[in-house]
């Protein structure tokens, strides 16, 4: 029953091109949430939608010059009656929708907190040229193009980029956000089910873009913990020099782990990109707490 | 001496541009040796180059869009091929360098050097016909607006031989199109072009709108105006409000570029956001700046072979008006998933959604203009019926992407790029066309080929839901858009099926070029004597087809909606009215001479060439100059020879024998 959500409107696509994935097939909350919103509003507008095509169709077969049984009307203006119902049949559509937009905007806000008994668990993702860089903080350590949550757990992100804008995106789970240069978005997703559901940026950043994928794992929670101690055991430490390493631009990167992470990487992240200091040119924390705390003075000079 | 031009920036070791390029010089070179020996030079450059015709220029804005529509054609069916093959581990035939560019020129051409030529070239040989002038405000300007649309899309061209052009997609954000990630030239080309271009548009948009509000024949007060004037009127208004903040926005991203400033950069306080605003604050309305014309074509043509005046033009002007303020509301929904808040993106999805209001009013005034008439299925009649049916799909996706929960899954998918060539080709495009046929036989004087036009018409409307059909169900699949390769094998089929659409879209294309071959060889059969041969309603039927220089010998008086329908009503009159002089503009060279200057500063100005660009900026200065202080601007045609000229030209509603 992977595709029960998308039964409505995919008849046509599924019976094409069976059981799809992507946005027809939602994985956690937040994208069963807007699949069932954008089948409502589809709904909604099809009740006018199909009166009208039928109607463009059958008036301009009907009334062509040819057909000696219309009838037929020379100079009639309007009439006031009919141009009430031409204003009022869409403005009524429009009501409804903007009742459903204002409430599903404010439900589906991407920085609102999943309700769950479960404790959130924190990734913060830095967009880098071309790969995706996930750090887990409360871990304390890192991925790149691989994304390991647990399953039933909701996911806080907080996104950033070191270079151009991107967003990131997984269909399967829901809502996409734009990462951007010097700045924080947020972002909540869960996914119900282990599985296995693609990422990537929805928004062009250069020439490695297309490669700029990676898998979001979402796995039980016991595997999950299991993960996180196999990949404390494993891999490189990131810190300031291996993220400037990193932070090279490089396509199609497979992913990684990293074994531990430098405190607040996240926040220097940030602050470096703001500051436009090369993060290679940084050797200790005092020359990044000066740039947390004069962002100004570092551009100036 | 040359900057940073170098032979290095001509694509020697790159055969696929290189070849493009050489077939483009080959053939413009055939081009002019061709004018040379038939010594065309001469009528070219009085007829043409120098006019100041409204007629003549809205010609030369249509050519310029239907030559540059080819070339978007050909980097769209590159980039469906691309998709088409590049799939799983093949990398296609277009690395990413050279696909980023066909994208990013793919989408600048098609809005700034198609649809908005076309738009415009409509508006200018129509407009003053139906207003029943001799012409617009400003004649001279009105060469300029358009010598310099030419000069921004000679630059785009001339990317493709010397440099490349921006790999950077045409909303062209920053950072990505900073200096610190784009170094290159490309960027600097589409930013001059579109600056050069633009001020063109915005000359057109101050021309026309003094046109409409300050030059009516007598009587046709506003609520008389045909609705194709008021949705120019809307459009041109919103030209002149809006073009300047695109202007701006350029202006500050060359800032960035050239002088090292920091208005959208990462870094140094520099906000990417507030160029995603303003250029949206500019594209939301752009989008409205093409389609108005369209719906102004559309409502001209269902109402002239419904045999029916428009229904409820009262109700059309206002849907236009509305449509034209609430398109400045909205542009914030081209970003719902840059972080704003709840209460910020409901805000502009509602916005968003309350166009549909005036839009769908405009569905229904068109269908009940059909009711109970005798509609006669011409190809611009067949282009209306196309459109109606499209664009309601294409609206009710554009509502759904106004959902902000909605946008935060489809935002940037196929899904959109569906939506948008739905709006665009189902909308602007097909009214383009309908436009091109309905008013051809009025600009030369014979009618085009019907079977032809039609067959264009059917290859147009299923090559376009072939090729986009797929993208809607690939968005929704999760395909984003900008792939230069695919990562999922399951997606092929309907990926070879949009290819297999684009396909269909050129046999259209070629359709309508056997039809435009066709009708010019058998022109003698099909020469339209009447000056009226659609039984049209308005006043560009009034006057002979193609019309007389002057427009109307005598300016008609104008006492209701539909004046030409009245007029015929009540009976053509064959008495010869009294003539009077009439004084026509001069031709005049500054249009052309501005624009090479133009195109020679935004050519120094992308390679740093700055004695160029200094020469290239004063002596376009000192030419509008020069040309501002002259006086001797117009002509005066006697009333003897219009009399001569009216008596040897054939009249109106009275056949040639």
């Amino acid at each position: 029953m992977r595709c029960r959500g998308s039964a409505v409107l995919s008849v046509g696509v599924a019976a094409l091109g069976g059981c799809s994935e992507g946005v027809l097939d939602p994985q956690g909350p937040i994208a069963s949430a807007e699949w069932l919103l954008l089948l409502n509003a589809t709904a909604i507008m099809l009740v006018v939608v199909v009166p009208v095509i039928i109607a463009i169709l059958a008036f301009a077969w009907w009334y062509r010059a040819s057909n000696p049984r219309a009838s037929r009307m020379t100079d009639e203006n309007y009439e006031g009656r009919i141009e009430f119902v031409t204003w009022s049949i869409p403005a009524l559509i429009v009501i409804l929708l903007s009742g459903v937009i204002w409430i599903g905007s404010h439900q589906l806000d991407p920085r609102a907190p999943i309700a769950s008994k479960a404790e959130p668990l924190r990734v913060e993702v830095v967009a880098l040229d071309w790969k995706w860089l996930f750090i887990y903080p409360d871990q304390g350590l890192a991925a790149v193009n691989e994304l390991v949550i647990p399953a039933g757990k909701p996911v806080q992100f907080e996104l950033t980029s070191a270079t151009v804008m991107n967003s990131f995106f997984i269909p399967q789970l829901g809502s996409q956000i734009y990462a951007m240069g010097g700045m924080v978005t947020r972002l909540n997703l869960l996914a119900d089910r282990p599985g296995e559901y693609p990422g990537f940026s929805a928004m062009f950043s250069g020439d490695g873009f297309a490669d700029m994928r990676f898998i979001a794992k979402a796995v039980p929670a016991t595997e999950f913990s299991t993960w996180v101690n196999e990949a404390h055991g494993v891999g490189q430490a990131l810190d300031l020099s291996s993220y400037s390493a990193l932070a090279k631009p490089s396509k199609a990167v497979p992913p990684t782990t990293f074994r531990s992470v430098a405190p607040n990487l996240f926040e220097r992240i940030v602050d470096l990109t703001m500051s436009g200091s090369e993060a290679r040119t940084l050797s200790g924390s005092e020359k990044v707490g000066a740039a947390i705390c004069r962002p100004e003075q570092q551009a100036r000079d | 001496m040359l900057g940073k031009l170098t032979w290095a920036a001509i694509p020697f070791n790159e055969p696929l541009p290189l070849l493009s390029a050489v077939v483009i010089l080959i053939v413009i070179f055939a081009l002019l040796a061709l004018i040379t020996i038939k010594g065309w030079w001469p009528y070219l450059w009085n007829e043409w180059v120098t006019s100041v015709d409204h007629k003549r220029i809205g010609v030369m804005y249509m050519l310029l869009g239907l030559v540059m529509m080819l070339r978007g054609f050909s980097d769209a069916i590159m980039m469906r091929t691309q998709q088409a093959i590049a799939i799983g581990p093949s990398q296609g035939y277009l690395p990413p360098e050279h696909y980023d560019q066909v994208f990013s020129a793919h989408g600048v051409i098609m809005i700034f050097f198609v649809a908005m030529p076309l738009v415009i070239g409509l508006m200018n040989f129509v407009v003053p016909l139906q207003l029943g002038v001799r012409d617009v405000a400003f004649p001279t300007l009105n060469s300029v607006s358009f010598w310099l649309t030419a000069s921004g899309a000679l630059l785009v061209n001339a990317s493709l031989v010397i440099g490349n052009f921006a790999r950077t997609t045409w909303w062209n954000y920053p950072p990505l199109s900073e200096l610190a990630f784009s170094p290159g030239v490309g960027v600097d080309y589409y930013l001059w072009s579109v600056q050069i271009s633009g001020i063109g548009t915005l000359l057109t948009g101050i021309n026309f709108v003094a046109t409409i509000l300050k030059l009516r024949a007598p009587g046709m007060t506003y609520f008389r105006m045909p609705v194709f004037c008021w949705t120019a009127l809307a459009t041109n208004m919103m030209i002149v409000a809006v073009f300047p903040i695109l202007t701006a926005t350029f202006m500050m991203l060359l800032l960035d570029r050239y002088l090292g400033m920091h208005f959208f950069t990462n870094d140094a306080g520099g906000n990417q956001m507030m160029y995603v605003n303003l250029f949206w604050a500019w594209g939301h309305p752009e989008v409205y700046i093409l389609i108005l014309p369209a719906f102004g074509v559309y409502s001209e043509v269902v109402a002239t072979f419904s045999g029916k005046g428009l229904f409820s033009y009262r109700s059309m002007v206002l849907a236009t008006l509305g449509i034209c303020v609430l398109s400045t509301m909205v542009w914030l929904h081209h970003f719902f998933t840059m972080g704003a808040g709840a209460d910020v993106n409901a805000f502009f999805g509602m916005m968003s959604s309350i166009i549909a209001v005036p839009t769908g009013v405009k569905i229904f005034n068109w269908l009940f203009t059909m009711y109970r008439g005798r509609i006669v299925f011409t190809t611009p009649m067949l282009y209306s019926i196309g459109f109606m049916v499209t664009f309601v799909i294409g609206g009710l996706t554009g509502v759904l992407l106004a959902v902000p929960p909605v946008d935060f899954v489809l935002h940037n998918s196929a899904f959109l790029v569906a939506h948008f060539h739905n709006v665009i080709i189902g909308g602007v495009v097909f009214g383009a066309f309908a436009g091109y046929n309905y008013w051809f036989p009025k600009v030369f004087g014979f009618t085009l080929d019907e079977r032809w036009g039609k067959a264009g018409f059917w290859c147009w409307l299923v090559g376009f839901w072939l090729a986009f059909t797929p993208l809607y169900v690939l968005g929704l699949m999760g395909m984003t858009r900008r792939l230069q390769h695919i990562p999922d094998p399951s997606w092929r089929p309907w990926l070879l099926v949009a290819e297999f659409g684009a396909i269909v879209i050129f046999c259209g294309i070629l359709c309508q070029i056997a039809q435009l071959y066709v009708s010019i060889r058998t022109r003698e059969q099909r020469r339209d004597v009447t000056g009226d041969p659609w039984n049209g309603r308005t006043l560009e039927w009034a006057t002979s087809s193609p019309p007389p220089a002057y427009n109307f010998a005598v300016l008609p008086k104008v006492e209701t909606i539909d004046a030409f329908w009245e007029m015929k009503r009540r009976g053509l009159s064959t008495a010869e009215p009294a003539y009077e002089a009439i004084e026509v503009p001069r031709n005049s060279a500054t249009g052309f001479v501005t624009a090479f200057f133009a195109v020679a500063t935004g050519f120094a100005l992308i390679w740093h060439i700055w004695w160029m660009a200094m020469v290239g900026v004063l002596a376009a200065a000192l030419i509008m100059l020069v040309s501002g202080w002259s006086d001797e601007r117009e002509r005066e045609i006697t009333a003897t020879e219009i009399a001569q000229l009216e008596r040897n030209r054939l009249v109106p509603g009275q056949p040639a024998e």
